[in-house]
């Protein structure tokens, strides 16, 4: 049973890790420019292909995961550039609608260069199989996953905490007319931010492309975790989507694993099948409710 | 001529309109062409296609115009696109739904619009018992079929202790209940995942903690492929034996899986190596129109359009007389690529049901091969609660 316990939280670790490389660029963007991105889906969809494609034509896992940063980087900037920066100053609700149609069109480009049918993108076969440890095996390349995850927390965690970009990056996260008036390049800083936000997302749709399935269509489902995450851990910090995308990882996997066993002590087994998953998908919903209940600025507020 | 006289002739000419054969046959086909469904969407589609294409263009002599659409998976899209096939194109028949939620969800209109349709794969259990309807005619099998099969065979394995795996649809719950049919061993565990679900890791970490004898999966399109891909990651192959339905074990699972397919026991009602002429030439021409190997749901396919094909010949193209179409149909005079088989009373057939395996062939493909079989002439359980009117 600790086995157990022990290989779901690592499943758990895995899953929230992957989801704080999209929190951390949504809680940016969303915290210091007032901005609700709902292509941030698409970014992590584009990463994706990149990846696949890039790994196809090379051959090489790697040469994938790097293609897809570079382009996803690039792809962050020009649309920054080109589009988003004309919506900072308009209401929420243009921005979602511009957002929206920003889904539409990615997903529509998707589905004309590569194909509406999902594309193959395998692991590298040294990572396809299992490793032991602590006396249970555990496939490799989600060991991977969680060792790049946590490489991509420090890194930001240094770079948010110990850098001078870190500190107008908090500070603009905390007041940004401020930080304006006291001589930051705030637009400059957005562009960087949105194609730090792009690539880490990159970095996502690149790791859990072997894992899911590379298809059109798959940013929107984890965007929507994702903005759970961010509520939890409240908007603009990077310390709170670190804990809320554990918080959401850990939980949903917890729960899907052990709700429908616990209810079938309780309940009939043919109850429990039903009710199991239900409530288990329920579960992370319940968990946002409650944050918003008693913390209403989410658990680690940017601004004070 | 004045305006009322001309809208009376007009009337009078609409309510004479053919009782004579029609001119062409309209086949709404609507399908999983995207997400992680769509391989099985694309097969049926292809073996339809290619049916169609080997008739030269025509069902039962009359030139044949198939619609093609998306139904993304998602019952909404399937309703909404179904009411365009039924009021705007009026065709004639209607076919290719993949999974059995869509199937229930335009079962009515399409029953209400007295609209034939050929199921080449949703087989829900509901449309076979309590709910059956002269106008639904499955050409494939019942939801449970092959799971029972496979559950019989387990069973006679001498397997203990089983995990069930299937996704929370009413396929899914078709899938459990037919492999429990047969299999009297203990069931530790009973699963059901998220519909669309893409990754196995906390289910994996259960099955490895529950310590079964074997595991019987049923996740068609994507799903299947990833668990597969995941079970093997997790190491979990060498102490648990898997049993899949064809459906997780045909083609499209093994193209994209590969070796750690080898081995793998599974059922069907046809596979690419039965011995019939028929079979042949689809095999061959399948191979020759796509570059790749049919699976069980192209042969579906193809077999839907040969069935439209027989009832609209049979019927002499009267498509309006809806009895004589009903009676073509019931009557399938057409050579099936999985051999004889004719309809129950429930418009389902009875069929026999085979084992397949797994494993390397002479050309160094892993692909199926058939072993044996499981039932001859079954009937799916739930003809007794049909009352077909």
């Amino acid at each position: 049973m600790s086995q157990l316990i022990l290989e779901q939280a690592l499943n758990g670790l895995q899953f929230g890790l992957m989801l704080f490389l999209l929190a951390a660029g949504l809680t940016l963007v969303f915290g210091i420019m007032d901005m609700i991105n709902l292509s941030h889906g698409s970014l992590y969809m584009g990463g994706a292909y990149f990846a696949a494609a890039a790994a196809q034509a090379s051959g090489s896992f790697a040469v994938g995961i790097l293609a897809a940063v570079a382009g996803m980087a690039l792809v962050g900037t020009l649309l920054e550039l080109a589009v988003l920066r004309h919506f900072y100053k308009r209401d929420h609700l243009s921005q979602v609608l511009a957002t929206f149609a920003l889904i539409l069109i990615a997903n529509e480009l998707v589905r004309m260069v590569w194909g509406p049918q999902p594309m193959m993108l395998n692991p590298p076969e040294a990572l396809s199989g299992p490793v032991e440890i602590l006396g249970f095996f555990y496939p490799a390349y989600r060991l991977l996953i969680i060792g790049v995850g946590l490489a991509v927390a420090l890194f930001l965690y240094l770079l948010v905490a110990k850098t001078r970009v870190g500190m107008w990056v908090r500070a603009g996260a905390a007041n940004r007319e401020m930080t304006e008036a006291m001589g930051v390049n705030v637009r400059r800083l957005f562009t960087a931010i949105f194609a730090l936000g792009a690539a880490l997302c990159a970095i996502a749709g690149a790791l859990l492309g072997p894992l899911l399935a590379v298809q059109v269509g798959m940013g929107e489902n984890i965007l929507i975790l994702a903005f759970v995450v961010i509520v939890i851990g409240g908007i603009g910090s990077i310390r709170g989507a670190l804990v809320g995308s554990l918080l959401v990882g850990v939980g949903d996997t917890l729960g899907r694993a052990l709700l429908p066993t616990l209810l079938r002590s309780v309940a009939s087994s043919e109850v429990a099948s039903n009710l199991g998953p239900a409530l288990a998908s329920i579960l992370i919903y319940a968990l946002m409710a409650a944050v918003l209940f008693w913390k209403p600025q989410g658990l680690f507020p940017a601004r004070g | 001529m004045s305006k009322p006289l001309r809208a009376a002739l007009l009337a009078a000419a609409i309510a004479s309109a053919p009782a004579f054969a029609a001119d062409k046959v309209k086949i709404g086909f609507l399908s999983t062409l995207s997400g992680p469904g769509a391989g099985l969407g694309v097969d049926i589609r292809d073996g339809f296609q290619l049916a169609v294409k080997s008739l030269g263009g025509k069902v039962g002599g009359l030139p044949a115009e198939v619609i093609v659409a998306d139904d993304a998976q998602n019952p909404d899209t399937a309703k909404q696109t179904t009411e365009k096939f039924l009021k705007k194109d009026k065709v004639d028949f209607m076919t290719g739904i993949v999974f059995s939620n869509l199937m229930l969800a335009v079962g009515k209109p399409v029953f209400d619009s007295h609209t034939f349709y050929i199921s080449a794969n949703a087989g829900p259990s509901q449309y076979a018992g309590a709910d059956c309807n002269p106008y639904f005619f499955n050409v494939a099998w019942q939801n449970d079929n092959l799971h029972e099969a496979v559950g019989k065979y387990v069973n006679d394995q001498g397997f203990k202790n089983v995990v069930l795996l299937a996704p929370n649809y009413p396929g899914g719950k078709d899938a459990m209940s037919g492999f429990k049919r047969f299999y009297k061993g203990k069931v530790a565990e009973e699963i059901y995942t998220k519909m669309g679900q893409l990754d196995y890791a906390a289910e994996l970490a259960q099955v490895r903690a529950t310590k079964p004898d074997a595991l019987f999966f049923f996740l068609p399109g994507g799903m299947g492929i990833n668990f597969v891909k995941q079970f093997v990651a997790a190491g979990l192959s060498k102490d648990v034996r898997l049993f899949a339905p064809g459906f997780s074990a045909d083609e499209d699972v093994i193209k994209a899986v590969g070796a750690p397919m080898l081995g793998l026991f599974n059922s069907s009602h046809w596979a690419h190596d039965m011995d019939n002429a028929a079979n042949k030439k689809f095999v061959a021409d399948f191979q020759k129109e796509y570059g790749r190997l049919p699976s069980l749901y192209a042969s579906q396919g193809y077999d839907a359009a040969l069935l439209i094909d027989a009832a609209v010949r049979d019927s002499k193209g009267k498509l309006e007389d809806k009895a004589a179409v009903k009676k073509a149909l019931e009557a399938a005079k057409f050579a099936s690529v999985r051999g004889a088989f004719k309809f129950n009373s429930n418009h389902y057939p009875v069929q026999d049901y085979y084992l397949r395996l797994i494993r390397q062939d002479g050309q160094g493909r892993v692909t199926n091969k058939t072993m044996g079989t499981i039932f001859t002439q079954h009937a799916d359980a739930y003809v007794g609660e049909c009352k077909m009117k």
